[in-house]
């Protein structure tokens, strides 16, 4: 039987099949999946490890599991105390809990902390043809190494440690097809692809279903600019994205701190390549072809990642996004009025007062490098404040190393340490009421970056230039 | 986990499409070590002002709607973040089953967690719930064990997997229910140390 990515590592990991658990009566019950890697950060674990201390269980295999703190940390200054009791309190758990537990650790102290999907790939955790969970849902970005990797909750993080397993129903697949040719596109960038399919397939397209990922585009992309791709699948609806590993993805992984060895890797790179890619004429549950030859910078107007619209468009009514659906017509209106937006008004006239430049989507040194090649020898619109939150420690350093905290800073960007940040505003970097920010993030919910403020989710060089231009501009005019 | 009895109440008409867990617990409350009392910050923002004023408007703030437990709304409820803390906020309010006529993934597992009861229901079903609890704001049975929703003379049926149902009947834990199965789950580590795609090299 021909099979897909996604069926050859469901079952590589099946434990228990649904015919065998009795209890299910039914032939569409859950499996028992084996969990390879596990990622843990303090918001999602800490009543996890309370649970478990509670029932006098143990973390079955320790050394599956890693930690960090991202989602709560200052990006001010490592050195300065934490002001706020409770996040302290949240930082000092998962530390203690770490301990306990015998769990290495990356903690605010650590040269390798950083947000929890970028220090996974980074450390050479995330591997091809493994499952990787955590508890948060942008685990989707690591399968852009072939990984099968998904969020779950806090029930299923207690679930993971004490049997390093989950039970599963198996979902459905989605194949998305990249087509074109991005050589000579230097502006169009893996931000402006994803957010177009979630444009094209809505917020729940995905649902029940794990994308995979395929094409000419697709094969082009650096590992970073896939997981840019994988990252917002959950946008999508979807809990995971897959991206068959290549030449790409191996070479990423030589000489990381949990990579395998040379003579080791080499050996598992002849696996993979045999095995990690569906069959040629696997079936999918659901096709869709995109390609990115006309694709213009995409700019989200909404408070959904799937309200999104070409640079050159004007926002549009509720008519036109709702397409005769009246719930959507209502969530349109309700979303204009929210973003304090009027319909017609051409997207370049939207001014910004922030600019956030991170997230676990676009914090990556390329995402940097792409940004400071807008920024340099420009400066900052003097109505905005504009901040650049490297993901990890690590990016940080490099990106030192080539000098781009000096272009930054010279143009008036603030430079900070690196976590979650203004993507989720639970740290100090929060949008105040009213306040408008082009964020390279994932997620333009209402309050999402603090209560009031408004999202607009673009690339790193959109809101590069915008920072720069104090509105939105279509950043084709300046590469 | 907690088991699930059958229900008797109203419904609350909560007509939103799309519904984040970013609304049903904003993050500023994410910042707790405990799983309860979260009750109190359910739709915070949407629920008040900024200075803590319950805003009139806001469905669940109306009067008629206190305690009752079944709240009824639309697509794609749940999407975003995998925060658990939605659930364990929509319980502590007092919600024990959510109608919808669609879910996202990870907030539908997440419900059984806990023992929250979600039911998809097709769009028509579901914009007949609204109508009734617009119009005659009828009590509604909910059983778990008939897979039914009754109204008056009417029942509507409802799908749901026999495992999940049988979790949320029995309130079954589900770690120990796993760790019964622990000698296959040493079988399989035992297997996948020669398995090629399994020979990691994990550090320390």
């Amino acid at each position: 039987m021909q099979k897909t990515l996604f069926d050859k590592i469901w079952e590589s990991h099946v434990v228990i099949d649904d015919n065998q658990n009795e209890s299910a009566d039914n032939s569409n019950g859950p499996a028992l999946l084996y969990i390879d890697r596990h990622l843990v950060h303090e918001v999602t674990s800490p009543q996890a490890f309370a649970s478990l201390k509670q029932s006098g269980r143990k973390v079955r295999r320790p050394n599956l599991t890693i930690a960090t703190t991202d989602h709560n940390v200052s990006t001010e200054s490592r050195s300065l105390p934490i002001v706020d009791e409770v996040s302290k309190t949240q930082l000092e758990t998962l530390s203690r809990n770490c301990k306990e537990f015998g769990i290495t650790i990356y903690d605010m102290k650590s040269p390798d902390q950083g947000i929890v999907h970028v220090i996974g790939p980074e450390l050479g955790f995330t591997l091809p043809g493994t499952t990787i969970v955590c508890g948060d849902s942008h685990t989707s970005t690591h399968g852009a190494f072939g990984a099968l990797a998904f969020g779950i909750g806090t029930s299923e993080v207690e679930h993971v440690l004490a049997t390093q397993c989950l039970w599963m129903y198996k979902p459905r697949s989605f194949l998305i097809n990249i087509e074109g040719n991005l050589s000579k596109r230097h502006a169009i960038t893996s931000k402006d692809i994803i957010l177009n399919i979630i444009r094209k397939i809505g917020t729940d397209g995905g649902t029940g279903m794990v994308f995979e990922y395929r094409g000419d585009v697709i094969s082009e992309l650096s590992m970073e600019q896939r997981m840019t791709i994988c990252n917002m699948s959950i946008e999508g609806g979807a809990r995971a994205g897959l991206i068959a590993p290549d030449k790409t993805t191996f070479d990423y992984l030589r000489g990381r701190e949990y990579a395998p060895n040379e003579s080791e890797l080499d050996n598992l790179i002849e696996f993979w390549k045999s095995n990690l890619k569906s069959d040629e004429n696997a079936g999918f549950d659901r096709v869709e072809t995109i390609n990115v030859d006309k694709l213009a910078p995409q700019i989200s107007w909404g408070t959904n990642p799937s309200m999104v619209v070409d640079i050159t468009d004007s926002v549009p009514s509720p008519e036109e996004y709702a397409k005769n659906d009246e719930n959507k017509r209502k969530l349109a209106i309700r979303a204009l009025k929210y973003m304090d937006l009027k319909p017609g008004m051409p997207m370049t006239h939207v001014h910004v007062d922030r600019v956030f430049i991170g997230s676990c989507t676009n914090s990556r040194l390329e995402d940097l490098m792409e940004a400071s090649l807008v920024v340099k020898g420009r400066k900052v619109s003097t109505n905005v404040r504009a901040m650049v939150v490297p993901g990890s420690q690590k990016v940080k350093l490099q990106a030192e190393k080539i000098g781009l905290d000096k272009i930054f800073k010279d143009a008036g960007f603030e430079w900070r340490e690196s976590g979650c940040s203004m993507c989720l505003g639970m740290n100090p970097d929060i949008l105040l009421p009213g306040e408008r920010c082009a964020s390279t993030s994932n997620r333009n919910f209402e309050g999402r970056q603090g209560s009031g403020g408004r999202t607009h989710l673009v690339s790193p060089i959109m809101a590069a230039a915008c920072a720069i231009q104090g509105h939105f501009v279509d950043v084709r005019n300046w590469l | 986990m907690e088991r699930f009895e059958d229900i008797k109440s109203k419904l609350i008409p909560f007509d939103m499409t799309n519904v984040d867990t970013d609304q049903i617990i904003p993050k500023q409350f994410l910042k707790l070590i405990q799983k309860t009392g979260y009750g109190g910050f359910l739709f915070y923002d949407w629920r008040f002002d900024q200075d803590g004023t319950p805003k009139k408007e806001f469905v669940l703030n109306e009067p008629k709607y206190n305690k009752r437990q079944v709240l009824l709304t639309r697509d794609n409820f749940g999407c975003g973040s995998s925060r658990e803390h939605a659930v364990w906020a929509l319980y502590d309010y007092g919600i024990r089953v959510v109608i919808a006529s669609s879910f996202a993934d990870i907030f539908y597992n997440n419900c059984f967690k806990k023992g929250l009861l979600p039911i998809y229901l097709s769009k028509d079903k579901v914009q007949y719930l609204f109508d009734l609890a617009k119009k005659d704001d009828p009590v509604v049975d909910i059983s778990l064990a008939n897979q039914a929703i009754s109204i008056s003379e009417k029942t509507i049926s409802f799908d749901i997997d026999l495992t999940r149902k049988k979790m949320l009947v029995e309130g079954i834990d589900e770690i120990s229910y796993t760790l019964s199965f622990d000698d296959q789950i040493s079988n399989y580590e035992k297997a996948s140390k020669d398995a090629d795609c399994n020979k990691f090299m994990v550090k320390n």
